[in-house]
């Protein structure tokens, strides 16, 4: 049992320090200098970079919660660090520690911030998913954020074991298997699948919607300069969804309309033998867009799982 | 003025009136040699004859049907063979032989009262009633299914060791991925409560048993039967989507499913039964005195674990049953085009999953808690906050779960209200932080192998809970979704918390449980090269993830070769870690047994006033609880417990602050 509460200062020390205080003083500075390095460095590189408004939003959400993480964090790490530097065991002490129970004021103060902190987190959350038109995440059939300014390009991402097509119903319904969308334009993305659960993810657009049988899931984003796209499959889907990979590209909006038109004409014979658009597909009739790909001497899309493309093992 | 009386029986097994007409008591077991005896060869034996006779009937009731004829599989003589096969091993066990003797109005052996009769070693290979056996039969049971789930982690780390040269097939390394991540969520669900907490909540309640010891055995047994039939799912090419089953692909896979949802339903009731048993045995067997406000943290956290588990993995077995029949008799709960929805599987599962990540997480929280004010020779800071955050977690867990569901397409008009609860959930779990750190301020910090490991789980989970908040963002998490962040994350809160506080539970309680010390010099190995390792692991896979790396992937991109090359070392150097720790264990508890000081650390836990390993019975007598379990430091603090009470002298004002008339 100790002897009183108040804590009789250490040999040779005189005088107890003012612990907090000096808490603070190592804290501030780490905190501020890992703000300023995150807001002006990192934060600008932090994935998945700025091709699109929905990519951009999620970079800033990323930047902003960096900086307000990074203080608590290193004001935990700092308290404890101190902790265990000033406060350990020193050899030959078996009194016990002083016995503070709680301090109303400090677990007020720990309540309060913490939970101002989450608040306006999911403030500022809300407010970056209803501006950027849902921030890329799918929204399902009845999307409640919708851009402004004009009916969007309308693509739809038909996803499939082990691959995903995109058919561009505004252009006569033709079906590609490269993405391709022209800068500064909105565009709608209607995600389907034939077989299982996809999710169809843009990486560098910041687009992710899964891909559900007999489901219309509506993305929406706005690409905002050039650049490549690199899209993948984010749900596991069986044996090949390591290699659901497509390659897609955010060009001009002539080159876009040119490509478009040209592949319009070029796959109008295959694209008379699909099934007629519709926002999702009856997998059952799936194989007849198998019959249209052979027709065309092409292989793997439409029900033919395995091309040549995919030997039985890797 | 109320009297708190020493409680006479806290139970009366086997259907008999306190105080009524008693039947006669049953004969003594008969000692019959070993092997007449029920113990795990017989359950193996009814296990086998289940299978048979189950494959036999499901091959009888699906001979005739197109649907076995044009898929080459039956699922029917598999799913029957499971079950059968587990029933028959519990009636193997002898599990249900007090309950026939129940049924037939006879009276059953009165096993449980003073722990089995038998003594040394075979009691763990038998049904033994008495909760230190089942604690430690959960210890090694689940040490044992980590060290499987670890070594599928290993292979999956080979296997990524290149993008382009492969040790696996597509499918092997789906397969191994499926088995990791459901041997690591299900089986170690109750890695904390099946040993730490059937063996010591009662020592720390002051109670001489569990509720239903016959229900705590049921919890235990039922695993080794869930982790050998999720097992055998690879012979038939295991199951090629995850721990998470999305439908219709787990609909439509081989027979490997049916073993997935199987062993996952087995493991379900398990929870169910471990869950409510605890709760019982919290709330109807606390010795006189242990308030509500003395409770140690501890045992809260495995109350609030045990009611998530209880209302959470009823969800879980129906879903698994719902997919067994879409798979058997052709229902169509996830099947879209026939009336079903594959969203249901996701809300189902996640309903469950949610719940079932705080399920982990939770007892950690008790066991860093209940270590801090030992080793800082200071009370807990905020011992109700600490209370109050475990259960707020628990409370805002159940409406959660759609934060992993923000891509899927579901109502996005209730995204920002998920956002909302998801990100509020870290306030309590914030409140476990400001118990650290105000139980640090003026201690005396100790740095004994539990203790680093209780620190460890500090940094750890500060890490892994601050990247919560991360996903816990819609538009942040459209791209973090189904990455390796998400999978960065869940293993800095489950493996660097769980396993860390886990691990730091078993340094601290294992000289309680055993008697036995662990030696100390491994133990500081063992933790520094699990700190190191497990951070150099699994801090680049945040960074893998966010430079766009899928989850579940056995190919790559070229350009995060070297990331993944310097995990995929760090893991192996991490598993040589948990060596160590095997080593250690089998070391201390086989080879050297040093015998363990009564009380190592000083500790003011009731379960430290008793003798190491704790007499048949716990307690002589019910012990009456004086003062809190933290109370370091504090001038004139009474004993945490009259272990000899005097007999009807203690009321309950008494038992307040002076404690007058129990002074020892």
């Amino acid at each position: 049992m100790t002897a009183a509460p108040t804590a009789v200062p250490a040999a040779g020390t005189g005088r107890e320090p003012n612990h907090g205080l000096r808490i603070v003083a190592i804290w501030l500075p780490i905190a501020l200098a890992a703000d300023l390095l995150i807001w002006f460095v990192w934060g600008p590189h932090l994935p998945p970079g700025d091709l699109s408004n929905s990519a951009a939003s999620q970079q800033s959400d990323l930047t902003v919660m960096a900086v307000l993480a990074a203080p608590v964090m290193a004001f935990v790490l700092v308290f404890a660090g101190y902790a265990l530097v000033v406060w350990r065991h020193r050899e030959g002490d078996d009194e016990d520690g002083p016995p503070i129970h709680g301090n109303t004021r400090v677990s007020v103060a720990w309540i309060a911030i913490t939970s101002a902190l989450v608040l306006s987190l999911a403030v500022f959350g809300t407010a970056e998913l209803v501006n950027p038109a849902g921030a890329g995440a799918g929204e399902g059939n009845t999307p409640i954020w919708k851009p402004g300014g004009g009916a969007p390009l309308q693509v739809q991402v038909i996803a499939q074991q082990w691959r995903f097509t995109y058919r561009y119903p505004q252009f006569g319904g033709f079906e590609s298997t490269t993405l391709m969308l022209p800068v500064g334009q909105n565009v709608q993305f209607n995600v389907t699948s034939l077989d299982v659960i996809h999710s169809f993810w843009a990486y560098q657009l910041g687009v992710k919607a899964d891909a559900n049988p007999d489901v219309d899931n509506v993305a929406y984003t706005r690409p905002l300069h050039t650049g490549a796209v690199t899209v993948r499959c984010a749900e596991l889907c069986g044996l090949w969804h390591a290699d659901m990979t497509t390659a897609g590209r955010v060009v001009t909006v002539a080159a876009f309309r040119g490509w478009a038109t040209a592949t319009r004409t070029q796959l109008a014979p295959l694209t008379k033998n699909l099934p007629p658009f519709t926002l999702t597909y009856d997998p059952n009739a799936v194989a007849q867009l198998g019959k249209a790909f052979q027709k065309a001497g092409l292989s793997g899309a439409g029900g033919q799982y395995y091309g040549p493309q995919y030997p039985v093992q890797p | 003025m109320t009297v708190e009386l020493q409680p006479g029986k806290p139970q009366e097994p086997g259907g008999r009136v306190p105080g009524g007409r008693q039947p006669e008591p049953g004969p003594p077991r008969s000692p019959r040699a070993w092997w007449r005896r029920p113990a795990v060869h017989t359950g193996v034996a009814g296990a086998v004859l289940g299978y048979l006779l189950g494959h036999l009937l499901g091959n009888f009731i699906a001979h005739g049907y197109s649907q076995v004829q044009n898929s080459g599989q039956n699922d029917y003589a598999i799913v029957l063979g499971y079950v059968l096969g587990t029933v028959g091993w519990l009636a193997g066990l002898g599990v249900f032989n007090d309950l026939l003797r129940q049924l037939a109005g006879r009276p059953v052996h009165a096993a449980e009262e003073a722990g089995d009769s038998s003594s040394g070693l075979a009691r763990y290979f038998r049904y033994s009633l008495d909760h230190k056996v089942v604690g430690l039969q959960y210890l090694v049971g689940m040490i044992g299914y980590f060290l499987t789930g670890g070594l599928l982690a290993m292979a999956i780390r080979t296997e990524l060791l290149s993008p382009s040269t492969h040790v696996f097939s597509s499918a092997a390394y789906t397969e191994i991925v499926g088995e990791h991540g459901t041997m690591m969520m299900m089986m170690l669900s109750s890695i904390i409560l099946g040993p730490l907490g059937n063996y010591l909540m009662p020592l720390m309640i002051g109670s001489k048993r569990m509720a239903f010891p016959r229900i705590e055995a049921l919890s235990f047994w039922l695993t080794p039967a869930a982790y050998l039939i999720l097992l055998s799912g690879l012979m038939f090419g295991g199951f090629p989507f995850g721990w998470t089953g999305y439908a219709p692909l787990s609909v439509e896979a081989t027979q490997g499913a049916d073993a997935y949802a199987v062993a996952f339903g087995v493991m379900g009731i398990s929870l169910i039964l471990l869950g409510f048993n605890i709760i019982v045995t919290i709330v109807c067997y606390r010795a006189p005195g242990m308030r509500w406000s003395r409770l140690p943290i501890f045992v809260w956290a495995i109350l609030t674990t045990s009611f998530l588990m209880v209302l959470a993995a009823p969800v879980l077995v129906g879903g698994m049953y719902m997919m067994i029949t879409d798979r058997t008799v052709q229902t169509a709960f996830f099947t879209s085009d026939l009336g079903g929805s594959s969203y249901l599987w996701e809300n189902l599962f996640w309903f469950f999953g949610h719940p079932e990540v705080y399920i982990l997480a939770l007892p950690g929280f008790g066991i860093v808690c209940e270590i801090l004010p030992v080793f800082c020779r200071k009370p807990l800071f905020g011992y109700r906050i600490a209370a109050a955050g475990m259960v707020g977690v628990t409370l805002l867990s159940f409406f959660v779960w759609q934060h992993h569901l923000f891509d899927s397409g579901i109502n996005p008009d209730m995204r920002p209200v998920f956002m909302l609860t998801t990100e509020l959930i870290s306030i309590p779990t914030g409140f476990i932080f400001l118990v650290a750190l105000g139980t640090f301020w003026k201690a005396k910090i100790r740095f004994s192998v539990p203790m680093l490991f209780a620190l460890g789980f500090y940094f750890n989970f500060l890490i892994g809970g601050i990247s919560g908040v991360f996903l816990s963002d819609v538009p942040a998490d459209t791209t973090e979704h189904g990455t390796f962040f998400v999978m960065a994350h869940f293993h800095y809160t489950i493996m660097g918390g769980l396993v860390f506080a886990f691990m730091g539970g078993l340094y601290y309680w294992l000289p309680k449980m055993m008697g036995i010390e662990l030696n100390q010099k491994l133990g500081k190995i063992h933790f520094w090269t699990m700190f190191v390792f497990f951070n150099s692991t699994f801090l680049p896979l945040f960074a893998v993830g966010m430079a766009g790396q899928p989850r579940r992937v056995y190919t790559y991109a070229r350009s995060l070769e070297t990331l993944n090359d310097w995990v995929s070392i760090s893991a192996f150097l991490l598993g040589g870690s948990i060596l160590v720790f095997v080593i250690n264990f089998v070391w201390s508890t086989v080879i050297a047994r040093v015998p363990a000081p009564g009380n190592p650390w000083r500790s003011r836990g009731l379960e430290w006033q008793i003798p190491s390993p704790p007499p048949p019975g716990n307690f002589t007598v019910v012990p009456v609880v004086l003062s809190g379990p933290y109370e370091y430091g504090v001038a004139g603090a009474p004993p945490v417990a009259d272990l000899d009470p005097p007999l009807g002298v203690i009321s309950r004002d008494s038992l307040g602050d002076a404690a007058e008339q129990v002074e020892v």
